[in-house]
């Protein structure tokens, strides 16, 4: 049947042509890329170095005292008790593999995502031209993004990190947008009134007005990243995310708990931790 | 020269405003135009000069284009035709960088919903202007300070918009405008939001500030009595177009058409005018110059009494015709015989006089703040002015 229909009508080759222009995109950028991915390895590896040569106990503390600066005693306590547990399964190292993974991916969403996102505030042609795209990188399975990736960057951290970037960063641009559009029109027009630059008027009263939305988005950015550890292990990134995809692959239930569970802990002391910066702002 | 002179202003929202003009030209009403092509007419070629220190109030009910009006000043809309001149400069041919200039440092506003920034403390709102301008920290601080306590503020500096009730946090508005420096201030129902009692203090303090700054005010508002009180002149608008221009007396006594007359009917006028609105120049007598002189005055004036004034115009008592006879008999002194009379003040309201003028054998002497006889009011006045006569203008000379 399929073969009588394509004989009048041929098949659209979207997959085929995706591939061929992706394969050329490759060999004409194949040293910018693997440069690149060399930078966010190194990158992840200063941060994860840095997190290992922390003593455990000390980080434990610290964690635990920025939990109870941002949030009180309750999440300093599960903060304490979690990742002291997390130490106690074995699985510190990965868990740090993890943290950097997070953070650098976190640190890209924003540095790229924000200006973005102002811009998607402040333009109204921006923001019909990049909300599709940001719909399309949300919808599309996480896994698809990974053979682009594959292509780009080869396996290991570096791919997994981009992959977490283009899956993560949606909500920090779409919240910075929004932010950006909810200061009151009477305050614009107060700062224009008194004579303002676009700039000024940017730094002083659009941005600061906007915080706790834009921070409403990294958190939700920094879920969604989380979300992704276990997709970018496909890829070979290790930490956490790779020891869950060892579990199923092996039919490992306790690893698959444990490591699951570590994931767990991560996320509800990074939630708590950034979420609360924006009610601190509210109150 | 006019401070401000604004010449056949027009402002039409819409996609096609040059054909709004023309329709306008064509003489067609705004609803007319709305109707047509959909765009609504905000200022319909509006023309009136502003003194240079005078409160000037645009008045008219919600809807009538004050706001875009006041906002065609400034360019925070851009006029769709007309001339805007600020000190004889053309503020319509300015390029961004000089019209910048003119908001820092010729123009401050003041909004109708206070417009504080809710993220900054009552100090770093009263710099914001001075701030944009990159005014030395120092410097902004000071003079940040000063507004701040001119409008009875201090001590709230570190406290945030938030924290302070309508009435204080209009008085930051204020404050912010003022710390510019700024010749002119505009105010877009700057009082509205604010309840009665609080907004009546308000205007007050604003009249209280006018004398001590002598700053040209646009004050909008859509409340006649607050026009009446606050304004030295008042424009009148309606449907984006201007109706009348005058001073409150003659919007009140010649109402240019049936829409302002309608808008005044139902104002009552003795909580408008004050004793100094309807007061009449007394027969006075300068004290050291005696008793003879004072019957000579009132025998030439035909009058029976005269108002005892020392050489500072202050005013001391009244003087009765039979008293003075008799203390000439007598060999008294003029300051033997001068009676103590009830005075009101030169800001009291009509209103509040009835009382004191019933009670009063004899016209009223009214004295500003440092007790100068300024002028007195007779019974009669008061029902003049109710009656609509035009006796108020020509009494107020
Ligand atoms: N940005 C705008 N776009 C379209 N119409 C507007 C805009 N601003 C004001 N208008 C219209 O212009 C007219 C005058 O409005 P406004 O100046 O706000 O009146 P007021 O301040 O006297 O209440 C109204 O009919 C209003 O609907
Ligand atoms: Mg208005």
């Amino acid at each position: 049947m399929s073969d009588t229909y394509h004989h009048f009508i041929p098949k659209i080759e979207i997959g085929k042509w995706v591939q061929d222009v992706v394969q050329s995109f490759v060999d004409h950028t194949e040293n910018f890329f693997t440069g690149l991915g060399n930078g966010i390895n190194w990158f992840v590896q200063q941060l994860v170095d840095l997190f290992t040569w922390i003593n455990p106990f000390v980080f434990i503390i610290i964690i635990a005292a920025i939990a109870f600066w941002r949030s009180g005693w309750g999440v300093a306590l599960f903060s304490l008790i979690g990742l002291w547990l997390i130490f106690n399964l074995g699985y510190w190292a990965d868990t740090m593999q993890t943290l950097g993974l997070i953070l650098t991916a976190i640190i890209i969403s924003i540095i790229i995502g924000i200006p973005f996102g102002i811009w998607i505030g402040l333009s109204d042609t921006a923001k019909n031209i990049i909300t599709p795209i940001l719909d399309f990188m949300q919808t599309m399975p996480a896994f698809v993004y990974l053979i682009p990736v594959l292509f780009l960057f080869g396996t290991g951290m570096a791919p997994g990190v981009v992959a977490t970037v283009i899956f993560s960063m949606p909500p920090t641009i779409r919240m910075a947008g929004l932010g950006i559009r909810q200061v009151p029109e009477d305050l614009i027009e107060a700062s224009e009134a008194f004579g303002s630059k676009t700039s000024q008027k940017l730094f002083k009263v659009q941005l600061p007005l906007a915080l706790s939305t834009i921070m409403a988005g990294i958190n939700q950015s920094i879920m969604l990243a989380l979300s992704m550890v276990v997709i970018a292990s496909l890829v070979a990134a290790p930490g956490l995310g790779a020891k869950v995809y060892l579990a199923v692959t092996q039919l490992r239930l306790d690893i698959g708990v444990e490591s699951g569970l570590s994931i767990v802990i991560i996320a509800i002391v990074l939630d708590r931790i950034t979420q609360n910066i924006r009610k601190q702002k509210k109150s | 020269m006019d401070k401000i002179e604004v010449r056949d202003v027009t402002k039409i929202f819409g996609k096609n405003p040059k054909r709004g003009i023309e329709l306008i030209n064509q003489g067609l009403t705004k609803t007319e135009i709305l109707e047509k092509t959909g765009m609504t007419v905000g200022v319909n070629k509006a023309s009136f000069s502003i003194k240079d220190g005078e409160i000037f109030v645009i008045m008219g009910l919600s809807g009538s284009g004050k706001s875009t009006l006041v906002r065609l000043l400034n360019r925070l809309i851009e006029p769709t035709s007309g001339t805007v001149l600020i000190d004889g400069k053309d503020v319509t041919k300015l390029n961004k960088q000089e019209l910048r200039e003119v908001r820092r440092s010729k123009m401050s506003m003041v909004f109708q919903r206070f417009a504080l920034f809710p993220h900054r403390t009552i100090l770093a709102n009263t710099e914001f202007g001075l701030e944009i301008q990159n005014v030395s920290k120092e410097v902004r601080r000071k003079k940040a300070l000063e507004a701040l306590e001119l409008v009875g503020l201090k001590g709230y500096e570190e406290k945030k918009p938030g924290e302070l009730s309508g009435g204080m946090q209009q008085r930051v508005g204020l404050a912010r405008a003022l710390a510019n420096d700024a010749d002119v201030l505009l105010m877009d129902e700057a009082f509205s939001a604010l309840d009665p009692l609080i907004r009546k203090d308000m205007q007050d303090e604003l009249l209280d500030l006018q004398s001590k700054m002598q700053k040209t005010i646009v004050f909008i508002t859509h409340d006649l009595d607050e026009a009446l009180r606050i304004g030295d002149r008042i424009v009148l608008m309606k449907d984006g177009s201007i109706v009348q221009v005058g001073t409150p007396e003659e919007i009140l006594m010649n109402p240019a058409n049936d829409y302002v007359e309608q808008f005044v009917e139902d104002v009552d006028v003795t909580k408008v005018f004050t004793a100094e609105h309807v007061m009449k120049r007394p027969e006075t007598i300068e004290v050291s110059r005696g008793l003879r002189v004072a019957m000579k005055i009132m025998k030439d004036e035909g009058v029976s009494t005269v108002y005892a004034i020392d050489k500072n115009k202050r005013f001391l008592g009244i003087l009765y015709g039979d008293d003075a006879a008799k203390a000439v008999e007598q060999g008294k002194s003029i300051n033997d015989v001068i009676k103590p009379v009830e005075s009101v003040t030169t800001d009291t309201y009509l209103i509040d006089m009835f009382e004191t003028l019933s009670a009063s054998p004899v016209p009223i002497p009214v004295i500003d703040d440092s007790g100068r006889l300024k002028g007195i009011v007779k019974r009669s006045a008061i029902i003049d002015v109710m009656a609509d006569s035009s006796e108020v203008l020509n009494g107020e000379g």
